[in-house]
């Protein structure tokens, strides 16, 4: 097997995150941020990373937990809370999402997860008007290139400062910056049922998952060499095939073309126009 | 004789070329004050990079009449000033361009010849390519410049060390990439690298200097830089914040180390002309 080196320079990449989020939240008016806080490791980061731009008294999190949730996440997320000293609201969404589950007697898991996902996604997007302060978003490379979220939902944010870093690399900075142990070391989940863990639900381990992506995205290598490389080869055609399947997540929904210039084909400027 | 160099490494509004010529005076004020001789700005450094279409609108002509120029052409007669810009030709061709300014007077525009279309860059799609690589003559000797991509190719600063620039002025507007375990990001590894090894091989002054802060999530590093003819650096800026660098240069240095190593003089003009011919016509 290749050794593959996910390490990253935690000062530097924390640097430029941070500069990241003051940049993007500030040019624009803004000088405060929301954030969900999970009680998971990316939310807990994104988070800290948020303190460090903008001050602790503009970083509103929010906890949204549901009934069944578990209830360490309440509790971990308070570890955050109570560490960074930053304000924070907790707003329960089982009344919000449990009529429209009583809908659909046959309701499936997927069905209630993306649900609440999204659910959570418009209590967000309101404390950011009430809050005035931008969604910061928690989605990570690992996640976003095997499509393991809810569109509209987890995914949404105005800036994503975590997107570039696999799972591995989000834990290597998490223990530079001090995020709480019980958050560091319990099994990544999306907590939307009971025992859920993204690993079991994945069926690979983010350690295994975040070597091959970075064979595959950031070298550039073809799946026959990621095989070479030690990979097994049924593993790297489910991983290739996740993230082909998904790229439909990863875009704005296409614009059918009718006239000369179309928004997202020859009408280009960078969100940052004029700031 | 002694230069003294004053490195601009500046952040700027993506399109707003108002309020981007304002920090310029702001920052040719500071380096007045400090008694430069010559301020280098970054590539790009009165519009912002990421312009796509904006370009057009953006653009400017290095000229008297100029509403942009004829400040910075004012501000020139107390200093040397090299001005990131897009320029427009008579034919509305849009250069990503450089330009020398002196005396109240625009002695060199160098349009950049090499423009990245590959990857996270998309120049080509938006600009003119620039056919041109000339030293050119100032108060302070033969100077030349080259823009961001133009140094990533050996041929350019080459040609204007054959060319007779003895100072080698690079700006850019350089997306950090490539962030692993060592100190710096790669791209800012790469591109010390090499022009610290321009510096050593053609026995020249090389500067550079980058913009700093953020286009939507693409982030410049800042870290201007400049080396001597012997490659040995003689000022680092900070990396990822706005900052002028000063730096004195001692002219007579090209001397020194040509006395010792004479690479100029022993650099094989017509084998390299004849063998390329061969090369080319092959």
């Amino acid at each position: 097997m290749t050794a593959i080196n996910l390490t990253i320079n935690p000062e530097l990449a924390r640097e430029i995150l941070v500069g990241f989020i003051k940049s993007e939240v500030t040019r624009v008016g803004f000088s405060k941020a929301v954030i969900g806080l999970s009680g998971g490791l990316d939310s807990a980061l994104s988070c800290a990373l948020a303190v460090e731009a903008l001050g602790k008294e503009n970083v509103l999190a929010v906890r949204m937990p549901y009934r069944a949730s578990n209830k360490n996440s309440l509790e971990h997320a308070q570890l955050l809370i109570d560490q960074l000293g930053v304000p924070s609201k907790t707003i329960e969404i089982t009344e919000m999402v449990e009529p429209l589950f009583k809908l659909d007697a046959e309701i499936s898991n997927l069905r209630k997860g993306n649900i609440m996902a999204r659910e959570r996604m418009i209590v967000l997007y309101d404390q950011s008007e009430a809050f005035k302060g931008l969604v910061i978003g928690t989605s990570n490379k690992t996640e976003i290139l095997l499509g393991y979220s809810t569109m509209y939902g987890d995914s949404a944010s105005a800036l994503n400062p975590l997107g570039d870093l696999y799972k591995t690399q989000i834990r290597q900075l998490s223990r530079a910056m001090n995020i709480p142990t019980p958050i560091l070391e319990k099994a990544p989940s999306a907590d939307l049922w009971a025992d859920q863990t993204d690993e079991k639900e994945l069926g690979f381990t983010y350690a295994e998952v975040d070597q091959l992506l970075y064979l595959l995205v950031d070298q550039r290598y073809s799946p026959q060499e990621a095989s070479e490389a030690g990979f097994d080869e049924k593993f790297v055609h489910a991983v290739m095939k996740r993230i082909q399947r998904f790229q439909y997540k990863r875009m704005q929904p296409p614009i059918a073309k009718i006239s000369n210039r179309t928004i997202g084909y020859d009408f280009l400027y960078l969100r940052d126009w004029g700031t | 004789m002694k230069i003294n160099l004053a490195l601009a490494q500046t952040n700027t509004k993506l399109g707003d070329v108002e309020a981007n010529l304002a920090k310029h005076l702001d920052y040719i004020q500071q380096a007045k004050n400090e008694k430069a001789d010559l301020l280098i700005f970054p590539e790009l450094s009165l519009t912002g990079y990421g312009l796509q279409d904006l370009v057009a609108s953006v653009a400017h002509k290095p000229t008297e009449d100029d509403p942009v120029f004829k400040h910075l052409l004012n501000a020139s007669k107390d200093l040397d000033l090299v001005v990131g810009f897009v320029d427009e030709d008579s034919r509305h061709r849009f250069f990503i361009a450089s330009a020398y300014l002196s005396g109240g007077k625009t002695l060199h525009v160098h349009h950049k010849v090499y423009l990245p279309t590959y990857g996270l860059f998309d120049e080509g799609r938006f600009f003119a390519w620039g056919d041109k690589v000339r030293a050119f003559d100032t108060r302070f000797g033969r100077m030349g410049m080259l823009i961001c991509e133009d140094f990533w190719h050996a041929s350019p600063p080459y040609l204007l060390w054959l060319d007779g620039a003895d100072l080698m002025l690079f700006s850019s507007a350089s997306p950090g990439r490539g962030l692993n375990d060592k100190e710096k990001l790669e791209s800012a590894r790469w591109v010390e690298r090499v022009t610290k090894a321009y510096a050593s091989m053609f026995t020249s002054f090389v500067i550079h200097t980058n913009r700093v802060g953020y286009e939507d999530g693409l982030h410049f590093w800042g870290g201007a830089t400049a080396f001597d003819p012997n490659g040995e650096e003689l000022a680092h800026g900070p990396y990822n914040e706005e900052a002028i660098t000063y730096s004195q240069l001692d002219l007579n240095q090209l001397r020194r180390t040509r006395a010792r190593l004479p690479l100029l003089r022993d650099e094989r003009t017509n084998l390299t002309a004849s063998e390329l011919q061969r090369i080319l016509q092959k």
